[in-house]
């Protein structure tokens, strides 16, 4: 019996992945659980692990092509002899006894590397689709319509429906590329009728000879789609930063005499960030469109408050979200947080970690930047930059005292942010840190 | 040489003709290659037309000879004259191949006759046909092979195309037999079966599985052997023909029992052999630029429609897959379209398939038994043609529309008809399917009457329990 290896769910609203590596060619024997394929998502890497035993019996689709979730990627053999080791083995697979057995690759090492996958804390961006939205989302579309968007690279989401049922019409594609308001992206280009495969657009370039001083290396998948995003931030969003200073003494006198016993009592370190995600949250609450997004012609308030946080990895950074951060403890916020460090260093994140987010938090002070502007993490509407403590000379009264300073950096969309409210969320998080207890009591 | 083609396309069947057309229309410079010194391929040239325009004309006779006087109309006298006959099938054919010749003209193709093989990435050498003609060769940035298939031989019963012949052999013979051993029941044997039975041979068909038209759904196989035995077409389903000997008077087959029994011999004046088409790659050079075939000799390809070779594309037949004209067609624009820069896909689940016997039978989508299989829930409408109004009033009632839906999505699934123009009725399905459309959505849309397209209503009304006229 071959049994289908096939996409599985990648989590939240991602739908295609890319195949990125096989770590089996057919006819290798194949143990129970065993990684076979290495997914690429624009979110993480995901390995698809062996539903049976078996030999690997075919690959339907090579390495560099793009999947849709429940796409068939391969079959598994089950009836292949002498490969039927249930243990999910650390080892690599030793080869079907019938095989002629080329030499059985070690998957693990190459997974281990590039499973967690660098991804700037900005960049993550889940695209969530709140429930109920969407009229005509999930209808499949006709075969000139599809074209139609595939060509034009075309938000279909974005594309006022007019057929039957919330159907999309070929005379709403063409409407929509008429007034430009569906794109995804920047317009592609016309057709080129000339020669060549015109979809590789490094050949309309001049060609470049190799330089023993330069090291060529291909973009990846993923880098291109964090540019897209990166870009797709800047293109739609009308964004711009907002400054501000936090005085750190009293979290830091906080801190330090409580530091012991908190450990002792939850195993877990006292850091800052749960200070300023509690803060956070409270000042989300206070200024509703801070924590909402821009969803075609609607404003989408959420009355949730999911927290990204950036966590470093050697790999680069992740964004795992705290979900319902306003619910959670100091001691929930430091243990999850610590959690995901060390499940990002290790590359097992899911999906569902890095997915939901309604407002980010990037610390780029523990690299020690004393200030950076961050960039949204598209759909969210801001994002706030926490940089390094820097004690510096500050007038209190009319005393110049020392001070252990933060610069604060909150980035926005002001197209549904005013000025007005996101000067006042960042004067609100300043004042809670600044008093600490304040978050306590929130007041 | 010195002028670059952007594609060069080798074969100039249903894939690579239409293809260098959709490539002309995007600006691209075209040449197509073709050794059989007509274009149009298999299909035009020895498949689906001749047959389709001996299908025609055999139907008349026996409609003359056999239903006229059902519809008080006397005839007596009535004769074949097979040389008339296939004179006119092979002007049909040359008609029409000399139109695709005139379409190339017309979107300044160049059309060389001759064999092509990849000779270097991006080149292509051209042995012309006329002998003594020197080789060409051709610089080009794509290469699109385009050589379709060819029938698949059995061994032990080697085909001479006089007494043992295969599809092509079988739409010229020079005199009708007496009797006709036909080896395999797919849709080639049953329609050329159907032609030298119509015309007047006692015609045996040899199936090694249980039913005709295996892979169709297991109702219309079973309703299309009822009704082609009726017509007088015999069945030897389960056997297995294992060795011919060739006679001055005929050939002489022996067959056993699938499984197991005493062997038989069967006597017929021509065998025909129609057990199924392999790919053509010969004489292409693909081991020298290293483009991969699998075991069975197809040409894998990603779904950009190109091999593990960059710039070198493949569609149609030699790629595998349904060995249809539509699908090859399908393939080559989409490829093309690839090749010019922009997007394309074709819809395997949708693509249609068709028998022109009479009745005909046509099917889209998945079959009762696949649905069983893969345990999806499904309901069935179906609705006879013995009820539909035109049907009767045209004396051509065999048959039935079936329709599979989705039990909780209502979605059409699949289609099968077996009846009087059962290949023109299952487009209205095929489009439906390709617009994701329930039955309800087939029911609820408006017939013309009297029309046989009322029974395809009728089965997507069934589907959701409430046909009006049965």
């Amino acid at each position: 019996m071959a049994v289908e290896i096939k996409v599985p769910t990648l989590g939240e609203s991602v739908v295609e992945a890319t195949v990125a590596k096989w770590f089996k060619q057919p006819g290798d024997a194949i143990a129970l659980d065993e990684p076979l394929v290495e997914l690429e998502t624009d979110k993480v890497t995901v390995e698809v692990n062996a539903s049976s035993a078996g030999a690997l019996a075919s690959i339907s689709v090579p390495e560099g092509t793009d999947v849709e979730v429940g796409a068939l990627l391969g079959t598994i053999d089950e009836t292949a002899v002498g490969a039927t080791p249930a243990a999910p083995a650390p080892a690599a697979a030793k080869p079907a006894a019938a095989a002629p057995a080329p030499a059985a690759p070690a998957p693990t090492p190459v997974a281990a590397i590039t499973r967690a996958v660098a991804t700037a804390p900005a960049l993550t961006a889940p695209t969530p689709v709140p429930a109920g939205a969407a009229p005509g989302g999930a209808i499949p579309l006709s075969p000139a319509v599809r074209k139609l968007v595939d060509d034009n690279d075309l938000d279909r989401a974005l594309i006022t429906a007019t057929g039957k049922d919330g159907r999309i019409t070929k005379g709403d594609v063409l409407a929509a590329i008429a007034t430009g308001s569906a794109k995804r992206r920047a317009p592609v280009a016309a057709a080129p009728a000339g020669p060549g495969p015109a979809y590789t657009p490094s050949s309309d370039l001049p060609p470049r000879p190799d330089d023993p001083r330069e090291q060529r290396v291909r973009i990846t998948k993923l880098r291109k789609i964090i540019s897209t995003r990166l870009k797709q931030a800047q293109n739609t969003a009308a964004m711009l930063t907002t400054w501000n200073e936090v005085d750190m003494g009293n979290a830091m006198d906080l801190r330090a005499q409580y530091k012991e016993a908190f450990e002792k009592k939850h195993g877990v370190r006292l850091g800052f960030m749960s200070f300023f995600v509690r803060a956070a949250c409270i000042a989300l609450k206070e200024w509703p469109s801070v924590n909402a997004e821009i969803y075609g012609e609607e404003l989408i308030y959420k009355n949730f408050y999911n927290i990204g946080v950036a966590v470093g990895t050697p790999q680069g950074l992740v964004v795992p979200v705290l979900k319902d951060a306003d619910e959670m403890r100091f001691v929930d916020i430091e243990g999850t947080i610590s959690d995901f460090g060390r499940r990002a260093r290790d590359g097992k994140l899911s999906m569902d970690e890095m997915s939901g987010g309604t407002f980010t938090i990037s610390n780029g002070g523990v690299f020690g930047s004393l200030n950076s502007m961050p960039i949204l993490n598209v759909p969210q509407s801001a994002i706030l930059g926490m940089h390094k403590i820097q004690k510096r000379p500050m007038a209190i009264g009319n005393e110049v005292v020392i001070r252990p300073m933060m610069h604060l950096a909150l980035s926005y969309d002001h197209r549904i942010i005013d000025g007005r409210e996101a000067v006042s969320f960042l004067v609100r998080m300043k004042d809670l840190i600044e008093d600490p207890q304040r978050i306590m009591l929130d007041v | 040489m010195s002028d670059a083609y952007d594609l060069v396309i080798i074969g100039g069947g249903p894939a690579g003709y239409v293809g260098a057309i959709r490539a002309a229309q995007l600006g691209l410079k075209t040449a197509i290659i073709d050794k059989r010194g007509a274009l149009g391929g298999t299909c035009l040239n020895v498949g689906c037309i001749p047959s389709k325009a001996l299908l025609q004309s055999s139907h008349h006779y026996e409609v003359a000879t056999k239903e006229f006087a059902h519809h008080g109309i006397k005839a007596s006298g009535l004769s074949v004259d097979l040389k008339a006959m296939l004179g006119r099938k092979e002007k049909v054919v040359e008609d029409l191949t000399k139109g695709i010749e005139f379409l190339m003209k017309k979107n300044k193709i160049d059309y060389l006759a001759g064999s092509g093989e990849i000779t270097a990435p991006g080149e292509v050498t051209v042995k012309p046909n006329t002998k003594g003609a020197k080789k060409q060769t051709l610089k080009t940035a794509n290469i699109m092979i385009a050589t379709g298939s060819e029938v698949t031989p059995l061994p032990g019963v080697t085909i001479d195309e006089s007494q043992i012949v295969s599809s092509t052999g079988a739409l010229s013979l020079p005199k009708i037999p007496k009797t006709m051993a036909v080896i395999g029941a797919g849709v080639i044997g049953l329609e050329l079966g159907s032609v030298w039975r119509r015309l007047g041979a006692e015609v045996t068909v040899i199936e090694f599985l249980d039913v005709a038209l295996p892979g169709m759904d297991g109702e219309i196989s079973k309703t299309m052997q009822r009704v082609l035995k009726k017509q007088g077409l015999n069945f030897k389903m389960k056997t297995k023909v294992t060795g011919a000997k060739k006679l001055k008077t005929g050939v002489t087959l022996t067959m056993e029992p699938r499984d197991g029994g005493n062997a038989e011999t069967l006597k017929a004046d021509v065998v025909l052999v129609s057990i199924g088409r392999r790919p053509v790659t010969d004489g292409l050079g693909l081991d020298k630029q290293g483009v991969g075939v699998d075991e069975r000799g197809f040409v894998p390809v990603d779904e950009d429609y190109q091999t593990n070779v960059e710039g070198i594309y493949a569609v149609g037949d030699v790629i595998g897959g349904a060995m249809l004209a539509h699908k090859a067609e399908d393939e080559a624009v989409v490829c093309v379209e690839i090749i010019a820069g922009q997007t394309g896909h074709v819809d395997y689940g949708t693509i249609p398939g068709i028998v022109y016997t009479h009745p005909e039978v046509a099917s889209v989508g998945k079959t009762e038994e696949q649905l069983k299989e893969a345990g999806i829930d499904y309901t069935i409408g179906k609705f006879p043609f013995s009820a539909n109004s035109r049907a009767r009033s045209n004396a051509d009632s065999d048959g039935f529309v079936k329709i599979l839906a989705d039990k909780t999505t209502d979605a059409i699934l699949g289609c099968h008809i077996i009846g009087p123009s059962a290949g023109d009725l299952i487009q209205e399905i095929v489009v439906a399917m390709e617009l994701s459309a329930s039955a309800e959505d087939v029911a609820r849309i408006c017939h013309g009457h009297p029309g046989l397209s009322e029974a395809v209503k009728e089965a997507a009304l069934g589907a959701g329990g409430r046909a009006i006229h049965i």
